[in-house]
């Protein structure tokens, strides 16, 4: 049965490098040091949300410049090499900057000048935090959807607008606003000292996560900071595509450790004098949210496998981030209803992970919103 | 293992190809099953028996199994290459099944000496046919509560009880039988011993079962005071359990050893697509429906994500969490998707859902209809989906038994 459908593609679709097999077993031991549950509880109350030591230590580790070319200050891995810390990271809910500044780095390594990759890719490699601004009020998915702007004025742009839910932007050294000019999208690059007084931290419904409107009204940026015009819209379909895969490697850490979170209590939790992981309405449905986990997992290493491909890396992307929002979904839901009273107790940690799942799907797209592309794409 | 010389196996796969390319039998005047589960009339059985023994003398069938039984004595990557090249041919099916996944890897992992040098090469040129009898009318899911009886007479056995869903069991030589030996024995599964019963003997007789597909493919098998000879006993008694317990492990994927080619022709997930655009729904090709499309796109998705967890499978940095899930899930998993795939076909077809095999107004002269109906044997046999999710969650996940 199990090679049922394997020879529906000739073509390997999955794999493994040296590097991603260390990677998992460092960022394992290192995630679970690090974020235990009771520091991931401690950090909702922080204000940064993040531990700075812990955001060094990943730096120093070399985390922050894995998938930026040595040139540029970095270690010349690929994006399928940042798939697994992402993974493990949401498997204990790390909090730190990392995917944003990850997201940066691969918006100006792929559509900056070579000004900008020289100036800030060294800096981003080097763990200085970096984020992107791109959703606004409308609450459309779509990227190119923008109604920001930013006008010339001699040697400056200037900007106007909000922008919302921009991740850790309290943190960022460098922040990436997408905002119309001369009636195209284009991107702009802010530093830490430009948005003095700019942000608002947002209540969302991750508290594990950070959050801020930005607003862009008189923003007066130099017009260096304009990112390569030719290459905007390439740029915010790959911001598009690694931000899909990165949250896909977090929920699929996040279903993994909710299943198991939730057996734990199905192994010790007795009612009427058994043992409730014993009763099948409950055994046989974390069995079909273990399932959608590991069929989530298996469309995460092949997405991480096929990113760099034209068309093929596309759809394997977008099929990954779909599963893993909705194996996550699921496996929380039903992890709070399985823990029957307690479940609905603040105390209880399936609400972190059922918030994450909605938090996760919000941004970048939910299951719906990927198969109508996929459907586009394959139909 | 020892390495696989990559140029002979090029060679060998290329060979394969022209023999399959050259041999393979075109359309007949009657249907072929589509799995060893619905062979129901002689033309088939004779057709498929001729079949397997021309792919096994052509050598691609149990290359990998040792020369002295009656294998190919080659390395796994070989019949793993013809197995491919069958599958994507869609040639006939391996009749055999029974004989070729279960028994066989089953006696060349445990059995004896004797039983390898008797059964081996009978069951991959399909001169003798293997049939299965687990199940009885009155212990499916619970196998373990068989009540056949075998009692020992001098140098015989003497069989009494019913087996149910017995595949091929009217054309079948050999049954791996699961039969009661002592019923005072301090639990249920240590009074069960396991024989390689012949099935051409007096007091054993089949009667072929009606599907819900009106085909037929299975029998009941009565045995009325049969005596089969006591070397017939595989392992001693009492060991049944354990044996049938590794038998069903070569069933469900989870060990290997088969001896290749395919006995499931299913058609490729992909058609449904092609379904998506003939089809007209609510005055429209059902592919241009924003809901179609979005379960087609899920199912495509499920479809390769099973794929996908059988590569997955052999890397083990990727399974080190649960290394058994992989395995012991696909069976769930793949039944579970193959019938909702066939539902949802129906579904898109309009007024045309009403039709079945046999009418011209049917899609695909009724292929969804009758598939989804037969899908039924694979989400039930083998241990049903409800004793998988049991299973999964008990041997993987390490749930308390209920």
């Amino acid at each position: 049965m199990s090679t049922m459908f394997e020879n529906a593609s000739a073509t390997p679709s999955i794999g493994l490098s040296e590097e991603q097999a260390q990677l998992i077993d460092v960022a394992a031991a290192f995630c679970r040091d690090k974020s235990p549950i009771d520091r991931v509880r401690s950090l909702i109350e922080d204000e940064a949300g993040f531990d700075p030591a812990i955001w060094t230590e990943i730096a120093e580790l070399g985390w922050t410049g894995i998938a930026i070319p040595e040139n540029y200050g970095g270690i010349g891995l690929g994006l399928g090499e940042i798939v697994p810390l992402v993974e493990y990271m949401g498997r204990h809910m790390l909090a730190t900057p990392y995917v944003p500044s990850v997201l940066a780095g691969q918006a100006i390594l792929r559509g900056g000048t070579e000004a900008q990759k020289e100036h800030y890719l060294p800096q981003i490699a080097a763990g200085g935090a970096a984020s992107l601004a791109l959703c606004e009020d409308h609450a459309d998915w779509d990227l190119a959807h923008i109604t920001c702007a930013a006008q010339r004025q001699g040697d400056a742009l200037v900007l106007s607008g909000k922008k919302y839910l921009v991740a850790h932007a309290a943190a960022a050294q460098i922040l990436i606003i997408s905002v119309m000019l001369d009636g195209k999208p284009a991107l702009v690059i802010a530093e830490a000292a430009d948005l003095q007084g700019r942000l608002l931290r947002e209540k969302i419904i991750d508290e594990t996560q950070r959050s801020y409107v930005v607003d862009l009204d008189t923003l007066s940026l130099p017009s260096a900071r304009l990112m390569d015009e030719a290459l905007s819209e390439e740029t915010l379909a790959h911001i598009e595509l690694t931000a899909s895969l990165l949250l896909a490697a977090e929920m699929c850490g996040g279903a993994f450790a909710c299943v198991d979170y939730t057996l734990d209590y199905l192994k010790t939790r007795k009612q009427f004098g058994k043992l409730i992981g014993s009763y099948q309405s409950l055994k046989h449905t974390m069995v079909d949210a273990h399932q959608a986990y590991e069929q989530a997992r298996s469309h995460l290493y092949s997405a991480a496998y096929l990113v760099g491909q034209q068309g093929e890396g596309e759809m394997a992307v977008r099929m990954a981030k779909a599963e893993a929002g909705e194996a996550m979904s699921f496996a929380a839901d039903r992890a709070i209803q399985f823990h029957g009273g307690f479940g609905f107790t603040y105390d209880c940690d399936a609400q972190l992970y059922r918030r994450r799942a909605i938090m996760g799907c919000a941004l970048h797209g939910d299951a719906r919103y990927h198969r109508r592309k996929l459907a586009d794409l394959m139909f | 293992m020892s390495d696989v010389d990559q140029q002979e196996l090029a060679e060998f796969t290329q060979d394969a190809q022209a023999w399959f390319k050259e041999n393979t039998p075109g359309e007949q005047d009657f249907m072929l099953p589509l799995t060893f589960m619905e062979v129901g009339t002689d033309q088939q059985f004779k057709f498929l028996r001729d079949w397997q023994n021309k792919v096994y003398e052509a050598g691609y069938l149990g290359a990998h199994w040792p020369k002295e039984y009656g294998g190919g004595g080659r390395h796994k990557a070989f019949q793993d290459a013809a197995t491919r090249i069958m599958a994507a041919a869609q040639t006939p099916i391996m009749l055999n099944a029974i004989g070729l996944n279960w028994t066989g890897p089953l006696l060349l992992d445990r059995g004896s000496e004797e039983e390898k040098q008797r059964y081996i090469k009978g069951i991959l040129s399909a001169e003798t046919i293997w049939c299965q009898g687990f199940s009885e009318p009155d212990n499916g899911s619970d196998l373990g509560n068989a009540q056949t009886r075998a009692v020992r007479d001098g140098d015989d056995y003497v069989i009494n009880g019913s087996k149910i869903w017995t595949t091929q069991g009217n054309y079948a030589d050999y049954m791996i039988l699961l039969a009661r030996t002592n019923p005072d024995a301090e639990n249920k599964y240590k009074g069960l011993s396991f024989f390689l019963s012949p099935m051409k003997a007096d007091g054993i007789e089949t009667i072929p079962i009606k599907k819900l597909t009106g085909e037929y493919g299975f029998t009941q098998t009565f045995f009325t005071d049969a005596r089969i000879p006591a070397d017939c006993l595989m392992g001693k008694e009492g060991e049944g359990w354990l044996i049938a317990m590794q038998t069903l492990e070569y069933e469900r994927g989870a060990r290997s050893g088969q001896a290749g080619g395919h006995v499931m022709m299913l058609s490729d997930p992909r058609d449904i697509v092609r379904l998506a655009r003939e089809a007209q729904l609510n005055g429209k090709p059902a592919i241009e429906d924003e809901a179609v499309r979005e379960e087609l796109v899920a199912l495509m998705s499920e479809a390769r994500a099973l794929g996908l967890g059988s590569r997955r499978d052999k890397l083990a940095p990727l399974t080190q969490d649960r290394p058994m899930s992989l395995a012991l899930g696909s069976k769930l998993a793949s039944t579970d998707f193959y019938q909702r795939l066939n539902a949802f076909a129906i579904s898109m077809q309009g007024t045309r859902a009403a039709y079945y095999v046999g009418d011209d107004s049917a899609h695909d002269d009724g292929v969804w209809q009758r598939g989804y109906l037969n899908s039924f044997s694979a989400t039930i046999g083998g241990g049903t989906s409800q004793i998988q999710r049991n299973i999964i969650g008990e041997h993987v996940l390490g749930l308390p038994k209920g």
